[in-house]
């Protein structure tokens, strides 16, 4: 049990601690060079160097010791600190729909953890009414984790368990699911569930949050609250992501999940619908839909489930001299799919041809899409788009590239001919690909500088 | 019921009771006697040209209403890295304030509205802030690990500030002993509040962010002058190295106040420390006539957990107060609510501070928790009642007091009754406890109002965005070769000089030491000259004009080296100045010029002396011994300044 009693001190810094019998948690005086220090030794995070010691001082800050200064140490005392989110029962009332939340991992409630020195998420009801007490006036909650594992490590596999949990719970009579997720990858998985679980009979919301819960101003608890609103009380039964709308504490957006695109590292409201206008706003009083169709809520429990995924699919992001042998090499590894993010309307340079016409002849689907995000992939317009038409690329018209990747690997699942790719590719199930474009949806995010400072100045952002 | 007591009179038998006393009239053994005990916190903000946590530009402002921008943002309660909730940090929870952030984009990035992770931390405060820690004797830490201490006030958008602790157990000398010091530690500074009204708070943005150093010493101190010198002795070592920043806002402390048997009580944020002494005089005695409560109550109640305050809902359309208290609950839809406190009889009047008494507490809660603005409140031991004994009739009727009891109405929206009723019985539980841990708030005549509940060790947390920072010896050694030299030496040279005491502060608070070492050593003056040409003229001259453009005190070097080398009497110094100081960019000569000066031979001054006394005998109105010396001094002072030494004249009049 050595590794417990000095967790996460390696090296020098260990053989010091080992030498002066002074364990992690223990309270100890440390004699140096540059003074005496009491304090509580506390675990070391493993990326950390192993030249230093860390230790709690009576005020409660931490502060690190270099072991070149120590001349001596003594251990005082022990105690274990016990960090624990208080869990409480959640209480069950009657006539409030039924949620359940289904934990993935991800920051919405979280803990600290010494190994790595970040927060690593925690979760159950108790924890979750003992964090966010409100919930248990917006509907009767209940948990499962299906696993745990950071947004960036979702895979193909995560989000078939995923549509076959979501399935089960349908099926066994919820009014509503919440999935708590990471925001990297929470867009991906937004797309892969609707392709997935087609014709829901209730409101499937993906909620993350960009601040962990274990910061005082965390999005994480009005997250959930308009996550778990919108699926008890909402009559949009669709997968949707649910994140803030600005970044002050006002409103949520519910996005459509094919539209829906992380467009900042950090910022609280960094989910986007692209192309289009959000499906709602979000308060914990209801929704508010912005757009005028969606699938309802129905009282039946239909629901079809599609769990398949091709894992040999990739995306290349295509900048000016791009070598042909990104193509060809995708190839030559067994990739039966690409989708190319182009420049403009969905261009590449002529040097990759040769590339594209032997992947085609490979029998590869290759897919454009573009890297504007906004619009739509316009091949007809230049020769260049004409001649890479008839190399064998299909157009995914406004597809997001990151939808594109994701339906294509779902469609490639189900089956190899390219035909029937093709076609489930262009056929919308749930406005991956949209006839028109509004023509204010650009403008709204992105418009004439005048008009934004005016809007910023009178409204809470 | 209502005035069953005569409520001055009870407010002055209980101070005196209390053993109440001013502070010209108190003497180390007064405070002895209570216990008095007091450790300071002391926040200097660093003179570098970024914020601390990101590239923002430090020490830049704007005013309230300038603001490009707004964000609202909630705090909510988080748990510590030992597990454990934060006494504040429920209370701030139960406020439920709405916090807007008022935004220039000149001072404010997405790092200041908690959108962006901190960016690495300022390397120019860090050095600072090690070579202040080094200067105080600290012992510095071998790696900066940075925390996030918890604030659910709003002052922060994180919801905490993130700090570091740079030095451990150091201290400083005063004039008669040595204070502690526990620690200093480099933190970011909050927003400025612009107004807290009901449940909305508004913040700036402008000065969140920037880098201040703070410097916490032990309780150490046992009169209100010993805080006061040693506040000084922290302000002054920080300026010595002419690194922090100065000027309204850029130091403030904290300063922990103690009674024996009492609670350690945080007055925040006082902006002067000329204001020390009285704030800290009158929390030991707030203390100690809290204590006086305290036991009043358990004599009545040997088992407080019996105690119950019982409440009703008034029709407020049957009350008609004076100074509009009913009227203006009516036009704001307020319920009005009438609170028996049993047993609180003569208490609610109980003496606490000077002009203050009992109620004023469970006023400034119900202000704080409650978000009910005042007046809030009003109660049975009014001085001046705002309810006529029938409306009291009225109140008592449905609440059926006893004879030792008390009773409370207060006014506010439906919504905030609950919490308002919980912030009563809450206070006045712990008024059987004695003094409650807080923060309270300074007002300049020496008074303070509750602010929040005192927070304590549970509310900190490893800071996950950012990395520690190794600190190793050679970069110490290197920046122990900048320390001034110490501010107590300093003082004891001053003596030496022969400069008068009443000039010190002024030239610590200025950091003009090495500048008048500068000018006796480089311009060969008199010390005591110099010391009183700074303590003395340039300090009037502060306070009487205003420069036209940024004055240096460099300048002055340079006017006493023009006299010098024109070979003027140095006398002509004192007349210089006002000219020098409204008008830094003028030429020395210009100045001399517009003053009318003539240089003049000391023998022509000399030589008018017999003209003039002749003269005065011609007018002279009344006998004296020294009327005739004085009036040729007038006569001639003027042309002498400069010329020649006013003493000389003196001799020369007088021969």
């Amino acid at each position: 049990m050595t590794d417990d009693i000095f967790q996460g001190y390696k090296g020098l810094a260990l053989e010091v601690l080992k030498k002066y019998n002074v364990r992690v948690w223990g309270q100890a005086v440390i004699k140096t060079t540059r003074g005496e220090f009491v304090g509580t030794v506390l675990p070391r995070s493993e990326n950390d160097d192993d030249r230093h010691i860390v230790m709690k001082i009576p005020t409660g800050y931490n502060i690190g010791l270099d072991i070149a200064t120590i001349a001596g140490m003594k251990e005082t005392g022990y105690k274990k600190a016990n960090y624990k989110i208080p869990e409480k029962e959640f209480p069950y009332t009657e006539g409030l729909p039924k949620v359940k939340l289904i934990g993935t991992g991800g920051t919405i409630a979280s803990r600290l953890d010494y190994r790595t020195g970040a927060v690593i998420p925690a979760f159950s009801p108790g924890e979750l009414y003992g964090a966010v007490p409100e919930l248990a006036s917006i509907c009767n909650l209940t948990t499962e984790k299906v696993f745990a594992v950071f947004s960036e490590n979702m895979s193909p596999d995560h989000y078939k368990k995923l549509a076959i949990a979501i399935g089960k719970e349908i099926e066994a009579g919820v009014d509503g699911i919440v999935i708590g997720h990471g925001t990297d990858t929470l867009h991906h998985t937004a797309a892969a569930l609707t392709f997935m679980v087609q014709n829901s009979p209730v409101p499937i919301v993906l909620v993350g949050s960009q601040r962990s819960s274990d910061r005082p101003s965390s999005d994480a608890a009005l997250n959930l609250m308009h996550a778990c609103t919108a699926a008890g009380h909402g009559d949009i039964a669709e997968v949707m992501v649910c994140m803030f709308g600005p970044t002050s504490d006002e409103y949520g957006f519910l996005h459509r999940g094919t539209r829906v695109r992380k467009m900042h590292s950090s910022y609280r409201s960094t989910f986007r619908t692209i192309g289009d206008t959000p499906l709602a706003t979000i308060t914990r009083k209801g929704l508010k839909p912005i757009k005028e169709t969606y699938n309802h809520r129905r009282k039946d429990r239909k629901v079809t489930i599609l769990p398949y995924f091709e894992e040999k699919v990739s995306i290349v992001y295509y900048y000016p001299n791009m070598q042909p042998d990104i193509i060809d090499s995708l190839v030559e590894h067994g990739y039966k799919g690409i989708v190319i993010a182009g420049t403009g309307l969905g261009h590449v340079n002529k040097p990759l041809y040769p590339a594209i016409e032997r992947a085609a002849k490979a029998g590869v689907a290759v897919y454009m899409t573009v890297q504007t995000l906004w619009g739509y992939v316009h091949m007809f317009v230049y020769d260049t788009g004409r001649d890479l038409m008839a190399l064998g690329v299909v157009p995914s018209e406004n597809m997001l590239p990151e939808v594109a990747y994701i339906k294509l690997g779902w469609a490639l699942g189900q089956t190899s001919d390219l035909e029937e790719v093709k076609r489930i590719m262009l056929a919308p199930i749930n406005d991956e690909t949209t006839p028109r474009e509004p023509y204010n949806g650009y403008l709204i995010y992105q418009g004439g500088v005048t008009e934004v400072e005016d809007f910023i100045r009178k409204v809470h952002k | 019921m209502a005035q069953n007591i005569d409520p001055k009179r009870n407010y002055e038998e209980t101070r005196h009771k209390t053993g109440y006393v001013t502070r010209g009239e108190s003497t180390q053994e007064t405070y002895d006697r209570l216990g008095f005990m007091s450790g300071l916190e002391v926040h200097q903000q660093l003179k570098t040209s970024q914020k601390l946590f990101c590239r923002c530009p430090a020490g830049i402002y704007q005013k309230p209403g300038d603001f490009d921008a707004e964000v609202i943002r909630h705090m909510r309660p988080t748990l510590s890295e030992l597990g454990e909730y934060d006494g504040t940090a429920l209370m701030e929870f139960k406020t439920r304030k709405n916090i807007i952030y008022r935004l220039k984009s000149k001072t404010s990035c997405t790092y200041e509205v908690d959108d962006t992770p901190p960016f690495p931390l300022n390397r120019e405060a860090l050095s600072i802030a090690i070579e202040i820690s080094l200067v105080s004797k600290l012992n510095i830490v071998g790696e900066v690990h940075i925390t996030r201490k918890q604030y659910l006030d709003g002052s922060i958008p994180t919801g905490f500030q993130r700090t570091a602790i740079i030095g451990v157990e150091g201290e400083i000398p005063l004039r008669n002993k040595k204070i502690r010091l526990i620690q200093l530690s480099l933190e970011e500074d909050s927003c400025r509040e612009v107004s807290d009204i009901g449940h909305t708070r508004i913040y700036r943005t402008d000065r969140l962010g920037m880098p201040l150093i703070e410097t916490v010493t032990y309780p150490d101190m046992t009169n209100p002058d010993e805080v006061k010198e040693a506040c000084n002795y922290i302000r002054f070592l920080g300026r010595s190295t002419g690194k922090v920043r100065t000027g309204i806002g850029a130091g403030r402390q904290d300063v922990n106040v103690s009674c024996k048997g009492g609670t350690r009580v945080e007055i925040k944020g006082v902006a002067h420390s000329r204001w020390i002494p009285e704030l800290t005089h009158n929390e030991c005695f707030r203390q100690w006539a809290l204590l006086s409560i305290r036991d009043l109550l358990n004599a009545r109640f040997p088992d407080c957990k019996l105690w119950n305050l019982t409440h009703v809902l008034l029709d407020l359309h049957a009350f008609n107060s004076k100074n509009g208290f009913t009227k203006d609950a009516k036009a704001n839809g307020f319920k009005l609510v009438a609170v028996n406190l049993p047993g609180f009889k003569g208490i609610l009047s109980h003496f606490t501070q000077p002009g203050k008494m009992f109620a004023n507490e469970l006023s400034e809660r119900l202000k704080v928790i409650a978000c009910i603005e005042f007046p809030n409140m009003t109660h049975s031991e009014e001085i001046d009642p705002l309810f006529t004994p029938v409306d009291w009739e009225k109140a008592n009727i449905l609440l059926k007091p006893s004879e030792n009891d008390a009773q409370l109405i207060f006014r506010g929206p439906e919504e905030d009754i609950k919490t308002a009723i919980e912030t009563i019985e809450e206070r006045c539980r712990m008024a059987f406890a004695g003094v409650p841990p807080e923060t309270r708030k300074s007002f300049e005549n020496g008074t303070t109002i509750f602010e929040r509940v005192l927070p304590g060790a549970d509310r900190m947390y490893p800071d996950t965005d950012s990395a520690p920072i190794p600190l190793e010896n050679d970069y110490i050694e290197s920046l122990s070769k900048n320390q001034p030299e110490e501010v107590i030496l300093r003082y004891k040279r001053l003596k030496d000089w022969n400069i008068p005491e009443d000039c010190y502060t002024y030239i610590f608070k200025k950091n003009l030491f090495p500048l008048i070492e500068r000018i006796i050593t480089e311009l060969d003056l008199n010390p005591a000259f110099v010391g009183k040409f700074f303590g003395h003229a340039v300090k009037w001259v502060e306070g009487q004009y205003k420069p036209t453009a940024e004055f240096d005190y460099k300048i002055i070097y340079a006017l006493l080296r023009f006299i010098k080398q024109r070979n003027l009497d140095i006398s002509i110094a004192r007349r210089m100045l006002p000219q020098v100081y409204q008008y830094p960019k003028m030429e020395f000569e210009s100045a001399l010029t517009s003053m009318n000066y003539k240089a003049v031979a000391k023998e022509q001054i000399v030589s008018k002396i017999p003209f003039l006394r002749n003269k005065f005998a011609e007018i002279r109105l009344s006998k004296g011994p020294d009327v005739e010396h004085n009036w040729i001094m007038g006569q001639l002072r003027r042309q002498a300044e400069g010329n020649m030494s006013l003493r000389e004249l003196h001799e020369a009049v007088r021969d």
